[in-house]
């Protein structure tokens, strides 16, 4: 048989992994109810895959991935059997199921990323835990690359990992997306570990650009199929802050590497098509009630991103979103930055520049808040929990 | 699976309950024991007497030494327990966040050990 064909074959594995890998895994973490053993039988189900399909490309990949997968691990634990009757149960049970009905392209499978981002994010996993756990199976970087962009050994990572899936194991933790009356607190948590990660990526004062920039990538990426997943205008906030803040990239270090601060940067540099798309959804987002703190955060980067020059900036603007901010998420940064606003306005209003408000279609203008303290009325957990603020994000 | 909540409470904190909020906290208590009894998820449960009442024991090298109390310089006491049935930790999580004393102190909720 001729070469020809297969590398192109190997070509399409390579892609539909880029593309379904991750998705297969939280499917299979549901059917087989294990991280470890999905993990093996995701890597099965590809190394069968550059086998089978040089005959034939199945119609859908992402189904067959995950069915070969269920059969490579009810194999393997067939094969690990003779060492315990427990396993033997276990492959019969798995091979006893309902395939069809667990593999179907049902409202089930489509939860499945969701499923694994908030068992991932369990506040029952310690918040470092909870950052590492995701970047491992939701996003698929290895465990050397989590270390290289955390600047800590690869054994460090490993070990957070492996106690991790034990707890998630031992103590009962579901693969499960929380109930509506838990979901807002437990997708605060999400929300702060994808916060985490941009964060890490964007702020970390060592390291190789190269991993930084993969982890504001894996940010952007999570925050965006969160909110395709679960279109909650916090979701939406917090993807919209990322947008803004990392469109500022190219202008906020100069040639030196040296930090150039908001005022000072070269707005020209600034990515235009994900300005556009932040402040889209900063707009959708300030529609819905309550106004969350990743959407005031968002609204705030907003306001700088459309001005085109720094003295343009409309101060009275950012000092009522700061307020609002500190009246839902109040801590010490955000007093801080409030305070600075106000001396940029009197200093704007000093030079007796007044410009017309483009935000003035904006809920929140800068007179007599129209959103008012009710409308703010966060949930008890964003008043009692410091909500994260994107205050060192120049 | 089956978890233990144990509940944590600051002993001078109940103490200086007035008799009606004593006895608010103990209807209180009942009315959750009824419900998770009703709805099949009570295994056991049971109040403890003060630490003050607690004993040690530890045995070393084969010699047994009893003291007094668990010495632990915490502010919050174990003073009670419930051993539930829950079908995964948020459900356990849910029951003990029901718990009186989760307002007043704090519960700890273990998984069970299953030797199988």
């Amino acid at each position: 048989m001729s070469e020809g064909p297969e590398r192109p074959v190997r070509e399409t594995v390579e892609t539909i992994y880029r593309a379904e890998s991750r998705r297969v895994l939280a499917t299979l973490i549901r059917l087989l109810g294990d991280f470890d053993l999905a993990e093996e039988a995701l890597h099965d189900a590809f190394v069968a895959a550059v086998a089978a399909w040089p005959a034939g490309l199945p119609a859908n990949p992402r189904a067959w991935l995950v069915s070969t997968g269920r059969f490579k691990a009810i194999d393997a634990l067939r094969r690990r059997a003779r060492f315990g009757a427990s396993l033997a149960a276990r492959a019969d049970l798995l091979a006893s199921g309902h395939a069809d009905a667990a593999e179907a392209g049902d409202a089930a499978l489509a939860d499945d990323p969701l499923r694994l981002i908030f068992t991932c994010c369990h506040p029952a996993l310690p918040p470092d835990a909870q950052v590492a756990l995701t970047l491992r199976e939701v996003c698929g970087l290895t465990t050397e690359e989590i270390a290289r962009a955390f600047l800590v050994g690869p054994p460090t990572i490993a070990q957070r990992i492996v106690r991790a899936k034990t707890k998630i194991r031992e103590a009962g933790i579901p693969y499960a997306v929380p109930e509506a009356g838990e979901l807002r607190e437990r997708l605060e948590a999400v929300l702060r570990v994808v916060y985490l990660v941009f964060n890490e990526g964007y702020v970390a004062s060592a390291g190789p650009d190269l991993t930084r920039t993969r982890l504001t990538d894996e940010a952007i990426r999570l925050a965006r199929l969160l909110f395709e997943l679960l279109p909650d205008a916090e979701v939406g906030g917090l993807l919209a802050l990322l947008l803004l803040t990392e469109a500022r990239r190219r202008a906020r270090t100069n040639a030196a590497g040296e930090v150039v601060l908001l005022a000072d940067q070269d707005r020209s540099l600034w990515d235009a098509p994900l300005i556009a798309e932040g402040l889209r959804l900063v707009e959708r987002v300030l529609g819905s009630r309550p106004v969350g703190p990743y959407a005031l955060q968002a609204a705030i980067a907003a306001v700088h991103a459309e001005a085109s020059a720094a003295p343009l900036t409309d101060w009275p603007q950012i000092v009522a979103l700061y307020e609002l901010l500190l009246g839902i998420a109040p801590s010490p940064i955000v007093e801080l930055n409030r305070a600075a606003a106000i001396a940029m306005a009197r200093r704007a209003e000093s030079r007796s520049s007044r410009r017309s408000s483009r935000a003035a279609s904006w809920p929140t203008t800068a007179r007599p808040t129209p959103l008012g303290p009710s409308c703010c009325a966060a949930s008890g957990a964003t008043r009692t929990r410091r909500a994260p603020t994107a205050a060192r994000w120049n | 699976m089956k978890y233990l909540c144990l509940i944590y409470d600051e002993e001078r904190k109940i103490d200086a309950l007035s008799k009606a909020e004593m006895a608010a906290v103990m209807g209180e208590y009942n009315a959750f024991t009824q419900s998770i009894k009703g709805s099949g998820q009570w295994l056991a449960g049971h109040a403890l007497k003060r630490v003050a009442t607690a004993t040690t024991v530890r045995v070393r090298a084969g010699r047994t030494t009893t003291t007094d109390g668990p010495f632990a310089e915490t502010k919050e006491q174990l003073g009670g327990f419930y051993l539930i049935e829950a079908r995964d930790l948020n459900e356990a999580l849910q029951i003990a966040a029901r718990i009186p004393s989760a307002k007043l102190g704090s519960v700890e909720v273990r998984p069970i050990e299953q030797f199988d």
